[in-house]
């Protein structure tokens, strides 16, 4: 990245990308079908050690497909299959021997409405601790107000963490279930448009939340919102009737994107 | 803006063209309506009256002692309610803890195990059996299934328990002839079970499917999502349902007046013959007058009692678990 790109763009992204960053995640010819349609073509794509990477493009073209890759959530409805790699660390999480369940503790994420399970907001965050370590009441505790606090909620519920998760603000809650996945200390964390069933505040306050999670976890974004996806990742992919049009980092993608498409979708021309 | 003028003035006649709202239609639209809902009340409050009409005269001669006696004797006109009620209560609550744990475990498969192609075959096969006629069931019950499992369980188990303390007692089959409060409890509960399957099923469909794939995805297993999140979040219409299942369980007559035994005799044994309340009044209606008539018409209060402290408690139960 020159010097005059990014004192242009200063003011459009928050941070810059670290150069250099290990690559986390590499997809490699990445294809999934629905039954017959075929819905990611020969994807190709990595994702940095702890950046925020947005997926944008229009409805249908598969980026949330792709995020559901990851941790193969997918893998619930039996018509649904991938082919290819994905390799965490090196480990194809495709391999029909991963164990499902320790792989989705490893790669936490985020859905378009807020989830809380039916119990109580101390619950919600323990819940998923408790399935993976055997921790003593006093230290559940600290683990819980620690992944409350990482996700800003802590301060509006710390005196009432017996009360139902469902009792919260729609805000509120998507970060119950953000600190949820926090608890469980993935390395990489899915969202799936998290705020698009949110008011403006209350998703300010997400991408605040992102923008400090980035310290520790790679994060992996779906958006249909550009300016979102301008203000919170360094890198972007942007894709296109399941295929990976462009990828770059965030910066060069709005700012001088190479592929014509790239350029038509976040000028609004078409999406 | 004169094309737009231009269209509204051209809307202008079409809007004339348009009925008045007739005021008269709407307000017999409303006295029906209002009158439909009237009927439900009226009828309700006119078998409630006259069952506790034709029921005083037994409550008066008897008292409360009528709920505490086990006697029932047409020769000397001496009633009691004991009987009829704990039986009745028993096969239900027989009926409940058999059928629930069945319903839960085919509302559970059906929606998260069941491969897509045997849904539709094994949901059918479920509703058809809220098909089948009671007296279907009472007569298979008496005919085969009361005789089978004289022979392959009763028998063999009293053998075993005899002398026993406590097991020795509930378990034990006097004369093991297959019917009883136990058959009456299992009949009920084949009987019972589509109806809650049915709803738990529906209601564990309605979840969404972000609350079910975010469950997973924290890496839970099927059993811990079903049993953490999908169960508890269906909690309010399960426990409905199965209060549905219990009303029809203690209200049911057919079916229960063929295996239940028809005995009106105080046992602790689930094995041996009892009545319920419902399968009293349809042995003995027909020949029933004087006195036997209000104790029949008091059984039936009774009855009405029960079902209605069923209804309290499963509002109690739901505002309970809403609340949690």
């Amino acid at each position: 990245m020159n010097a005059a790109s990014a004192m242009s763009t200063g003011d459009l992204t928050r941070g810059a990308p670290a150069p250099g960053r290990a690559v986390r995640i590499a997809v490699k010819d990445l294809n999934f079908y629905y039954g017959s349609f075929h819905g990611l073509k020969n994807v190709n794509l990595n994702f940095h050690d702890r950046q925020v990477t947005a997926l944008i493009g229009p409805s249908g073209c598969g980026k949330s497909t792709l995020l559901r890759c990851f941790n193969r959530i997918y893998s619930l409805y039996p018509e649904q299959r991938a082919e290819g790699q994905i390799l965490l660390d090196g480990q194809n999480v495709l391999d029909s021997h991963v164990d499902l369940n320790e792989l989705r503790s490893r790669i936490g994420m985020v859905f378009q409405k807020p989830t809380p399970f039916p119990m109580s907001i101390y619950d919600n965050v323990a819940f998923g601790l408790r399935l993976y370590e055997k921790l003593p009441k006093a230290e559940l505790d600290v683990r819980v107000e620690e992944s409350l606090r990482k996700s800003a909620l802590w301060d509006e519920v710390k005196d009432k963490l017996k009360q139902a998760g469902t009792g919260l603000s729609g805000g509120q809650q998507q970060r119950l279930c953000i600190a949820r996945t926090v608890a469980q200390k993935p390395e990489v964390i899915l969202f799936d448009e998290p705020t698009s069933a949110l008011d403006p505040i209350s998703t300010g306050r997400i991408e605040e939340l992102m923008e400090q999670l980035r310290d520790e976890f790679t994060i992996v974004i779906v958006t249909h919102n550009m300016q979102q996806a301008a203000r919170i990742s360094q890198y972007t992919a942007f894709m296109y009737l399941g295929e990976l049009v462009e990828f770059g980092q965030t910066d060069k993608i709005f700012m001088n994107p190479t592929e014509r498409r790239t350029q038509d979708y976040i000028t609004g021309r078409f999406g | 803006m004169p094309a737009v003028t231009q269209s509204i003035a051209l809307a202008e006649p079409r809007r004339a063209a348009r009925k008045g709202p007739s005021r008269g239609l709407d307000t017999v639209f409303r006295l029906c309506s209002y009158g439909a809902a009237l009927i439900v009340l009226l009828v309700l409050a006119g078998i409630l009256g006259s069952i506790v009409y034709g029921g005083w005269p037994a409550f008066r001669e008897f008292g409360f002692g009528f709920l505490t006696s086990s006697a029932w004797n047409i020769g000397t006109e001496q009633y009691g309610a004991l009987v009829a009620v704990l039986g009745t209560v028993a096969s239900a609550f027989l009926a409940l803890l058999i059928g629930v744990p069945v319903s839960l475990g085919i509302a559970i498969f059906l929606t998260q195990l069941c491969p897509g192609w045997a849904r539709k075959p094994v949901a059918m096969t479920i509703e058809l059996l809220a098909a089948v006629p009671s007296i279907i069931y009472g007569m298979w019950g008496l005919f085969i299934f009361a005789p089978l499992f004289a022979r392959f369980v009763q028998i063999p188990l009293s053998n075993v328990v005899e002398g026993m303390p406590i097991l020795g007692t509930v378990l034990y089959a006097r004369v093991p002839s297959g019917v009883g409060v136990f058959t009456a409890g299992v009949i009920l509960a084949i009987m019972i079970v589509p109806f809650i399957a049915s709803i738990a099923r529906d209601m564990l469909d309605q979840i969404p499917t972000v609350l079910r794939e975010s469950a997973y995805g924290i890496g839970c297993t099927t059993w811990e999502v079903v049993r953490h999140v999908l169960v508890p979040q269906a909690a309010v219409s399960i426990i409905g349902a199965i209060m549905l299942g219990l009303g029809r369980a203690l209200g049911e007559t057919m079916a229960v007046t063929f295996v239940v035994g028809n005995a009106n005799r105080l046992s602790a044994s689930i094995f041996d013959p009892s009545s319920t309340i419902a399968s009293r009044i349809a042995n003995e209606f027909n020949e029933a007058d004087g006195l036997q008539l209000n104790a029949l018409m008091a059984l039936g209060c009774i009855l009405f009692v029960i079902t209605f402290i069923v209804l309290i408690i499963a509002r109690l139960l739901t505002r309970r678990v809403r609340a949690a």
